[in-house]
């Protein structure tokens, strides 16, 4: 049955169902190796030493009482690194330049962040290359220093950068400032579009940075040879971007560097990026020894990127019936220390559900003395439609209109242009609102101090370039291998899909992640490219096994390649004219490779175009503790398009697992700084993440519409569950209290402020 | 300052170990004892993703000393399969994809396995306690919390 009959009438062997991944057992045992869990032979401790203020100049590092204490190795400041210039290149879904990324591992000119490296040690021990960094002196002459985005970019606040013109404006300004850039984008006359409106409603929110939160620290560990070779181990998103950010850093060429991606605890776009690993590569080279080096919590949370927060003001008319006339957004972004907010994709998905004719989104990215960002689940969306949906629902309230309906009158649907650029293929927004409507939690009744909120959200989701390679052994089992991570289950989807293709057991395909020396480029595990992209690159590598399955039994058959075809795991002749042959299973075909031309594989190399947005609809219910002001989700529900989900399981887990990170920035998640400009909750006693306790079950709906450019219909679901999450528990807060909050988290001093229970200093 | 010489039970074996006054029992299990099953998620008591029994009793790891294990026994996620068969936990874990990266998926199994020791029939509310010192942040623990109550059904059983 080829793949299109089985799309028709779902007789899928595998793509569907719910198998045990292979990389399962290593997990639940303990087996399985992170970042932090490898041991090599003569191996060495490397420490960062981080710096103590927010805003510093350096005046000098003197490193020789560290060099002399016994079992120290080596020691490295940025007199090791060598100045880059500025070159920005893809990061994950956000963009880095060069010449910064070399500053934020390692600090030059000035420390521009509480907990910003100045200098690392390799020693013999922990506790060796703990007494090293204290002796290691650094004279700084402190600055003034500025934490908040509005503050930042108020004329007058200290200069993080002396050589930085806002770009984007005309004429470009004279003066140097933290606005980094502008941009704009919109369609249409948002003037003469509210002036058609019967009633406009202009909002202004906060929201704090978050943290990506994955439990597993970074870890690597590097070993550089005396010929210059290196390998390097590390826990990451993309050990190919790792290979090429090191390689450009360290001025290797990129194949001395071979870099082998770890089991990864945690991402969410946190680990698109290197902290350690140009460091630990330095340290090596210099030390002679593999360098192990592991971050402990404290230091993820104040020397790795987080998302921004943000300062959003949002503008929405609407006729009398509930069709917007028009939208207008300005955000403003933190970017952290340097340049490269996801302001960008936050402008481009601010109204990216609704069909408007007049749209102006305008944003700013400004950097102020905080770690720097880095992408966290489909980056800078979240913020954006978070303010956008709470307008959306204020506006419905006040026009006397169910919100589901409300949407549903304004809702993108295939051939709607979205305001960012394109017309939007199939999609599924109208269906998520259609089951949300018709959804039993939708319509259950609410109890006292209870609200309900429903928000919807936007991704786009990418593609890109993938590798995929298939080996048929000779006992005619599967070596199945691609370049992309495992972050949550992927490799069970890979196999999946392989197995399906070529019509064999599940149990017979082996998937494994290769490394950087082993298979060609692949970007990196993020952007919900995985299932969508290598997944398409292991369809490909499959269909050139079948070919090569094909030729191999016209070989054996001695008749033309096209008399043979490939169905359920077996060759068979196309018709009885081509012969009477009784059917080849990969097996046979496999034992004879030897005497048919050698090994038998298929390898697949592509840039996936066609990756298919995403859009869910979430439904929450919330309780609030009018005296504590503590909110407690009791119900919550997700719904959102897949395509096609590969192995339901895991994609029902994408879903709930955004929806309690949106739970949490929701609701308590924020950094605290001191009046010094250091971070104060470096832990996760007081970072504090949702727990069990304080989560219901977590609904699921999966909808499909697929995705015409997958062969399975397969578009990304990883992101796009974060972001409706925070509007539809501000809804749901904003209707147990009957007053907005228009700020997150909405932790309880907040909630208190705003039912006027505590006065604003409290809160 | 001299490493201080401690004999132990780890996972049913004896084993001696010399270690700085400052190393924890999780610093002993990885970098002395190469036992990594056990995880540092924050070293400080607040994930449970190093979650041990010492002597018959759930505790963070990291929040133990190395010197303080003399004569004393500890089990980790390395002895819970017995043999070739996983225990019934893991196998519900599995079976109900309730791990995504894997890296709480350790801490979490040994802590499950001590509340089903203490209480073969919890309810969701008290799994939902016992477990909230252990951080998960990739799935919203309703797979795991489903993955504990049908293992702890299965356990009654049989
Ligand atoms: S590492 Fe021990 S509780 Fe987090
Ligand atoms: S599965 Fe990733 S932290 Fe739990």
């Amino acid at each position: 049955m080829s793949t299109a009959e089985k799309l028709e009438n779902g007789k899928f062997k595998w793509v569907g169902t719910r198998p045990v991944r292979p990389d399962g057992v290593d997990k639940v045992t303990g087996r399985a190796r992170f970042g932090a869990d490898l041991f090599l032979p003569g191996m060495l401790v490397g420490r960062v030493l981080r710096s103590p203020h927010a805003h510093a100049r350096i005046k000098s590092i003197d490193t020789s009482k560290a060099e002399a204490l016994p079992g120290v190795k080596a020691v490295v400041t940025r007199d090791d690194f060598k100045e880059m210039p500025s070159e920005s290149v893809a990061a994950g879904e956000m963009m880095i330049d060069y010449r910064d990324m070399t500053r934020n591992i390692m600090a030059r000119e000035k420390v521009l962040y509480d907990g910003h490296a100045v200098a690392a040690v390799a020693a013999a021990s922990a506790s060796v290359a703990r007494k090293a960094l204290k002796l290691i002196k650094v004279e700084y002459e402190v600055l003034p220093h500025v934490i908040g985005v509005i503050e930042a970019m108020e004329p007058g606040a200290p200069v993080l950068h002396e050589a930085m013109f806002t770009e984007g404006v005309e004429p470009t300004p004279d003066t140097p400032s933290n606005i980094a850039a502008r941009n704009e984008l919109g369609r249409g006359d948002v003037e003469a579009g509210f002036k058609k409106a019967d009633i406009i409603l202009e909002r202004t929110f906060d929201t704090a940075p978050v943290h990506q939160g994955y439990i597993e620290n970074h870890a690597c560990v590097a070993s550089v040879s005396e010929d210059g070779k290196a390998e390097l181990w590390c826990s990451t998103q993309g050990h190919y971007m790792v290979r090429a950010f090191c390689a450009k850093l360290l001025g290797m060429d990129i194949s001395d560097l071979r870099v082998t991606a770890s089991e990864i605890g945690g991402g969410f776009g946190g680990k698109t990026i290197v902290y350690l690993e140009p460091v630990a590569l330095v340290l090596s080279q210099k030390a002679h020894h593999p360098v192990k080096m592991v971050m402990t919590r404290e230091e993820v949370f104040r020397a790795t990127g987080p998302t921004s927060g943000a300062n959003v003001w949002v503008k929405l008319g609407a006729t009398k019936d509930g069709k917007i006339t028009a939208a207008e957004a300005v955000l403003k972004y933190q970017a952290g220390a340097f340049p490269g907010s996801p302001v960008g994709p936050g402008c481009m998905c601010a109204f990216a559900p609704y069909d408007i004719e007049n749209v102006k989104v305008v944003g700013y990215d400004v950097v102020s003395n905080r770690p720097k960002v880095a992408a966290y689940r489909a980056p800078g969306a979240p913020i954006s439609e978070y303010a956008v949906e709470c307008v959306v629902d204020e506006l419905a309230e006040k026009l006397g209109l169910d919100p589901i309906e409300l949407r549903l009158k304004n809702a993108a649907k295939e051939g709607t242009q979205a305001a960012y650029g394109p017309k939007f293929g199939p999609i599924g927004f109208v269906e998520t609102l259609e089951a949300a409507k018709s959804h039993p939690h939708y319509n259950a009744p609410l109890g006292p101090n209870q609200g309900r909120g429903v928000a919807s959200g936007f991704w786009f989701n990418i593609g890109g370039e993938s590798c995929a390679t298939i080996n048929i052994n000779e006992d005619g089992t599967a070596q199945l291998m691609v370049g992309t991570p495992d972050i949550g289950g992927s490799r069970a989807s890979m196999a999946m899909m392989a197995a399906e293709e070529l019509g064999i057991d599940l149990d017979k395909v082996n998937p494994v992640i290769g490394d950087t020396g082993s298979l060609g480029f692949s970007f990196l595990t993020g952007g919900s490219r995985v299932t969508f992209a290598t997944g398409k690159a292991v369809i490909v590598a499959a269909g050139n096994v079948i070919t090569d399955l094909r030729e191999r039994a016209a070989k054996i058959w001695d008749i033309p390649v096209d008399a043979v075809e490939w169905e359920d795991g077996f060759a068979r002749p196309t018709s009885s004219n081509a012969g009477e042959f009784d059917p080849l299973s990969l097996a046979d075909i496999a034992a004879m490779a030897a005497k048919t031309g050698g090994p038998i594989a298929g390898h697949a190399q592509i840039n996936a175009q066609g990756a298919a947005p995403g859009f869910g609809t979430h439904i929450v219910d919330v309780e609030v503790d009018k005296e504590t002001g503590r909110v407690t989700v009791l119900r919550y529900t997700v719904i959102q398009d897949a395509g096609k989900a590969i192995h339901p399981s895991y994609v029902e887990g994408q879903y709930q697992g955004g929806a309690a990170q949106g739970i949490g920035w929701a609701l308590n998640e924020e950094y605290v700084y001191g009046e010094d400009g250091r971070m104060q909750n470096t832990g996760f006693l007081d970072y504090r993440m949702p727990v069990a306790s304080d989560l219901p079950m977590i609904d699921t709906q999966i909808i499909e519409v697929p995705n015409p450019n997958h062969p399975y219909g397969v578009r990304g679901v990883g992101e796009t569950p974060l972001v409706p999450a925070m509007g539809a528990v501000a809804c749901a807060v904003e209707h147990a209290l009957g007053t907005r909050l228009n700020e997150l988290p909405m932790s309880p001093p907040r909630v208190l402020k705003a039912i006027g229970a505590i006065g604003e200093a409290q809160a | 300052m001299a490493k201080i010489h401690v004999t132990a039970t780890v996972n049913g074996d004896e084993v001696e170990f010399l270690c700085e006054l400052e190393e924890t029992l999780l610093d002993v299990l990885r970098d002395e004892l190469h036992l990594t099953g056990s995880k540092e998620g924050c070293a400080s008591g607040d994930c449970g993703a190093c979650s041990v029994m010492l002597d018959g009793r759930l505790v963070c790891a990291c929040l133990v000393l190395g010197v303080e294990m003399e004569g004393r026994s500890v089990e980790t996620i390395e002895a819970m399969a017995a043999g070739d068969e996983l225990h019934p936990l893991q196998q519900k874990f599995l079976e109900h994809a309730a791990l995504q990266c894997g890296i709480c998926t350790p801490g979490i199994l040994v802590a499950a396995k001590a509340l089903l020791e203490k209480k073969p029939d919890p309810t969701e509310t008290e799994v939902r306690f016992w477990l909230a010192g252990n951080l998960c942040r990739c799935t919203g623990y309703d797979k795991i919390i489903r993955a504990v109550l049908d293992a702890a059904a299965e356990m009654r059983v049989s």
